[in-house]
């Protein structure tokens, strides 16, 4: 066999076995990407309208971003999604970390029933029941206006309600995965329920906290239809709520500064994202095993 | 929630270890911090029973204080200690997920909704009154708009001065109560320039609740008081009057009459002509009936669930196969910089879903869209139904395949590389090792996540209607659209601009539960025989 019919080999192999592999890449990231792209040629494009945004950026200026806060509340929605988004994630968080430990490490009467009946609720959405919601609310504004419409803390428990859930189940399959005599030589010790809780099972399980935590903040800040029936006074709204305002009417004219406020609305959920990207892979696949 | 009195791990896994009981010691600061927060909830507590107090809530009042001296109890007491670590979660997942599942299915057998709101007695008020008019011979009266609370939202009220006597009274939507003389002042010309207990409305106050004002009617013995321009009112007589004795609504003129129909909660004529105002009546299964029953109604429901359905699977079947491809690409220690594709790759995921669904909407614009532009094209994306269904499901692959690709990955590194090694050596292509060994190992692992991503996408609210809007919608119809979920039909039926059908979109909910209820219940029951198949 000759020099060159055997580099010639090695590069057909190299081409089956790894080349495809970088051709998949490749292709999956520019699909990615061209939207993103698109997203930051408009975001910094001077004029500012749909018709003249190109995939590539024609000019740059900061116009859009100055406009955003100067013609739009956007600064207020911002701080509103990300006081709600954050509380209501860390509250779900604990609320369903306290479910899990319960579900995981203590058995008690009704505890099949009650693992099943989450399963159950969980999957009638809560906007399905917007109807009632917005009859419940129309009552709650009237006797406490300030969890009633209109307010940020009365959406934030309303997103509590679905607290425990997914999120329980989630835990609990991490949970069951921490060695039980972790908790029982702890209390052998003399350490009380609670101290087993805060002080061995909390950190030890600070990945899947961290996981939960994050995807509860993305769908909260995602979430439109709940906030679009609570939400109508200008300066209570989300950033989701608020944006879809800037581009229901005027839809072409806007386009620039609504494209400036995708990428700052991206921006705290990207870099929490890049700093836990190794939990979320581990996080989300022990939760799904157990499942 | 904090360190206990004396409790023993008897309700923790195994006391068969003979754990001796024994006192624990009691720290301050636990007991500080139990201290403060039940202190807490009692605080709120009485801070939300002051309204229910004012209101006469007598019910609502007897929950908290129940709930609240619960809770006490609960947190007070060394037993039920799975309970206190439930319970708060609980209580949010009753008050705002079950109760309104509860609501909304009982509200799915009224017909609650727009003209159906209150009671029959409310609906008779209602009808007289909106049938005032001004006849020969009506008082007229110098009005001044006043509010007893926040002049841009507050209850409106009149002030009107009897033009014969100078007596001023005030009217609201309960009727007229005479205003002693000594607490208003009154211009010449009977206009009330100020009165105790009331903000009076100044000219740009009530021009902006201009419409408020038409609308208002302060009802009287004979028919009602109406404004008519913004300063002047009169009485006015009602056209059509309540008879208790046929319980029907008369019109006087006319001689029409409309009899009270209990089923349907309706004064309807003999010609089958319905009042538009009407009451809240119970109706059964009427509003499931109507699904089924309806032509112009099932006809366009059963096509738009079977798109439902396809949407549902296309969208996590899509994402699934798509993410799992650059998983098993990336998925080689000979690949270069896979951590760059990796970071690259999943940017999707970490964008706000909401606006790059606005985003990509524009995308497809067809006269300015990016999608039309780049690949030389002049489709009209929403306007057509297949290349509708085609874009809004293009988009949820992109926004969904990260996803998928971060899960499989993480699947794909928890399957040992000996079991791909072993079927190699055993003469198996790597198309054969995949297919048999890693993708049903790989489905193990995530069929839950695909459940609960086909349950997600099957009540994608924001996939529709932040793209297509339901649309394009057929000629004749302008309710369902090719594009329609459930969910997006069933917002349109109760929020859309066609009036609110608040009992019939609380029937379509819970028609959409109890089908995701079975599909998922099915699944789970299947994907369980497969995990003890496989494991």
């Amino acid at each position: 066999m000759s020099a060159v019919d055997s580099s010639r080999a090695r590069r057909g192999r190299w081409l089956t076995q790894v080349g495809w592999r970088h051709l998949v890449g490749l292709v999956a990231v520019v699909f990615s990407l061209f939207p993103i792209v698109f997203v930051v040629s408009a975001a910094i494009n001077p004029l500012g309208t749909l018709s003249s945004t190109e995939l590539l950026p024609t000019g740059a200026s900061l116009d859009n971003f100055v406009n955003l806060f100067r013609d739009t509340e956007f600064g207020r929605w911002f701080l509103n999604s990300i006081l709600i988004a954050g509380l209501a994630a860390a509250a779900s968080v604990f609320l369903s970390a306290l479910a899990a430990y319960a579900f995981s490490r203590m058995r008690f009467r009704g505890r099949r029933v009650g693992l099943l009946a989450l399963l159950l609720i969980q999957m009638f959405p809560q906007f399905l029941a917007i109807v009632a919601i917005f009859l419940i609310f129309t009552k709650v504004t009237d006797l406490w206006p300030v969890i009633g419409f209109n307010t940020s803390w009365g959406l934030m428990l309303l997103y509590l309600g679905t607290a425990l859930g997914v999120n329980t189940w989630l835990m609990k399959g991490f949970f069951d995965t921490l060695p039980k005599e972790l908790d029982e030589s702890a209390t052998m010790d003399g350490a009380s329920h609670v101290q087993v809780f805060f002080r061995i099972m909390l950190p030890l399980v600070a990945p899947i906290l961290a996981v939960a935590g994050l995807l509860a903040f993305i769908s909260t800040i995602n979430e439109f239809l709940i906030a679009n029936v609570f939400l109508t006074q200008a300066e209570s709204k989300t950033l989701a709520v608020g944006m879809y305002g800037l581009v229901a009417g005027e839809r072409n004219a806007n386009f620039g500064i609504f494209a400036a406020g995708t990428l700052l609305t991206a921006v705290p959920t990207v870099a929490v994202f890049q700093f836990l990207q190794r939990y979320i892979v581990s996080g989300l696949t022990a939760g799904a095993v157990k499942g | 929630m904090s360190t206990q009195l004396a409790e023993p791990g008897s309700d923790l896994r195994t006391p068969a270890r003979g754990v001796a009981r024994r006192e624990r010691p009691v720290t301050a600061a636990g007991l500080l911090t139990k201290a403060i927060l039940l202190g807490l909830v009692v605080a709120i507590a009485i801070w939300a029973a002051m309204p229910l107090i004012d209101a006469g809530a007598w019910v609502g009042l007897a929950v908290l204080v129940v709930g609240t001296v619960g809770l006490c109890y609960l947190y007070l007491t060394p037993r039920h200690i799975p309970a206190k670590y439930l319970v708060p979660g609980t209580l949010f997942l009753l008050a705002f997920q079950v109760f309104p599942v509860l609501y909304t299915a009982s509200t799915a057998f009224t017909n609650f909704g727009d003209g159906h709101r209150g009671s029959k007695e409310d609906a008779i008020v209602a009808i007289q009154t909106s049938s005032v008019t001004q006849v020969p011979g009506s008082t007229e009266y110098a009005l001044s708009v006043a509010t007893t609370g926040d002049p841009a939202t507050g209850p409106l009220v009149f002030l009107v001065t009897d033009p014969t006597t100078g007596v001023v009274s005030a009217g609201d939507t309960e009727g007229l109560r005479t205003l002693s003389a000594a607490d208003v002042t009154v211009a010449p010309g009977g206009k009330v320039t100020a009165a105790d207990g009331y903000t009076l409305l100044n000219f740009g106050q009530v021009n902006a609740r201009s419409q408020e004002v038409t609308d208002f009617a302060v009802p009287t013995s004979g028919g009602a008081i109406r404004s008519s321009g913004l300063s002047r009112a009169y009485e006015g007589k009602a056209l059509r009057a309540y008879d208790a004795g046929c319980d029907c609504v008369r019109d006087t003129v006319t001689g029409k009459t409309w009899t009270a129909d209990a089923d349907l909660g309706a004064f309807v004529a003999a010609d089958g002509e319905r009042l538009i105002q009407g009451w809240q009546v119970n109706v059964g299964l009427n509003n499931f009936a109507r699904l089924i029953t309806d032509s112009t109604i099932s006809g366009p429901f059963l096509s738009t669930l079977v798109w439902n359905l396809v949407f549902a699977i296309g969208s996590t079947g899509g994402t699934f196969v798509l993410g799992l491809l650059c998983a098993l690409a990336l998925h080689s220690p000979r690949v270069r910089g896979r951590n760059i594709y990796r970071v690259l790759l999943i940017l999707p995921y970490a964008m706000p879903a909401f606006a790059m669904l606005l985003i990509w909407r524009d995308m497809f614009n067809t006269d300015f869209g990016l999608i039309n532009n780049l690949f030389g094209l002049d489709v009209d994306w929403f306007g057509q139904e297949w290349s509708a269904r085609l874009a809004v499901i293009g988009v949820q692959l992109w926004l969904g395949y990260p996803y998928m690709f971060l899960v499989a990955t993480g699947a794909l590194q928890a399957i040992p590389a000996e079991l791909t090694e072993a079927s190699s050596i055993d003469g198996a292509s790597p198309w054969q090792s995949f297919r048999r060994v890693t993708l049903p190992l790989l489905l193990v692992a995530l069929s839950p996540l695909l459940i609960s991503s086909f349950a997600y996408n099957f009540n994608n609210f924001n996939a529709i209607h932040l793209t297509s809007e339901g649309g394009p919608f057929p000629a004749d119809n302008s309710s369902v659209g090719a594009t329609d979920l459930l969910i997006t039909y069933t917002y349109r039926l109760a929020f859309g601009a066609a009036g609110a059908q608040y009992g019939f979109a609380a029937a379509v909910s819970v028609f959409i539960f109890a089908l995701v209820a079975i599909i998922s219940a099915v699944s789970f029951r299947r994907t369980r025989q497969q995990e003890e198949v496989y494991t």
